[in-house]
């Protein structure tokens, strides 16, 4: 059985990679690449795969599962800028992908229970682009 | 990972076979088969399926966008599907064939590093289509 919890957080970033110079970074990131960056309202969703506890009833405990998402993307990053405030993004360029990754090493380890596994990350950078990680290489 | 970019285009088209008479059609179709035709504005999920590469992307979305205008959406967006989209071979315009279509004007001349992964159209917010490729 998938289990799904949605979570927003608004967050500015700017795409550029520094050892570029300003025609690469706009070749490569288009309007993403402005200097002084510019803000998205991102929605993760997080889908746990399971089998329902059979004390419980449950493949996840729904609050627990809150609290992680908060604890480890919402908090940190709502409201931030995350070249400037969030690591690893100071190294690593905040493209939606990079933040995939990122919010799926943050959970993964947290969300590991013999009948629950962390399965899927989405992220919407906007309604119209989302990437799907599943901790693939 | 996987990566799925929103496209929207705008056309008209009625469904009708060739291979039934005007009663059945009208049967089969209702509405849809109204004679002069009627429009929807779908909207078009094309996914691409790769590594992140050095720039931190699967596919740079600049080229995304700009194969999916050329192959497709300059040919689909304010037109007639059963007049002006060739690639349907004369096919009925439903989204389940328009659906292969877009996969096949997609592939034909796909440029991209990152593999084309899924193809899902809605006709309306109702009725979605969705194609995996192979």
């Amino acid at each position: 059985m998938l289990l799904t919890r949605k979570a927003e957080f608004s967050a500015s970033h700017v795409c550029r990679d520094p050892s570029l110079g300003d025609d690469e970074n706009r070749a490569l990131y288009g309007t993403n690449a402005n200097p002084h960056g510019h803000g998205h309202n991102y929605v993760v969703e997080v889908t746990i795969e399971g089998d329902p506890d059979p004390v419980t009833g449950m493949v996840f405990d729904l609050r627990e599962l809150k609290e992680i998402i908060n604890a480890e993307v919402v908090d940190p990053m709502d409201h931030r800028f995350l070249n400037h405030e969030v690591p690893p993004f100071d190294q690593v360029v905040p493209t939606t992908e990079n933040i995939a990754v990122e919010i799926w090493k943050r959970l993964h380890s947290r969300i590991d229970l013999p009948n629950a596994k962390l399965k899927n990350v989405r992220l919407y950078e906007t309604a119209d682009l989302y990437v799907d990680y599943g901790g693939e290489g | 990972m996987r990566l799925t970019r929103r496209y929207r285009f705008s056309a008209s088209h009625r469904l009708n076979s060739n291979e039934l008479t005007a009663d059945e059609n009208a049967r089969l179709y209702g509405k849809c088969n109204n004679p002069y035709g009627h429009g929807h504005d779908y909207v078009l999920d094309v996914s691409v399926e790769g590594r992140v590469d050095a720039s931190g992307q699967i596919v740079g979305r600049n080229a995304l966008d700009e194969l999916v205008q050329q192959r497709v959406l300059g040919h689909v967006d304010h037109r007639n599907l059963n007049c002006d989209l060739p690639e349907l071979n004369s096919q009925v315009a439903t989204t389940e064939n328009l659906a292969f279509a877009i996969e096949r004007m997609l592939a034909r001349d796909w440029t991209l590093p990152a593999r084309l992964a899924r193809v899902r159209i809605s006709e309306t917010a109702r009725n979605t289509f969705e194609l995996e490729t192979k």
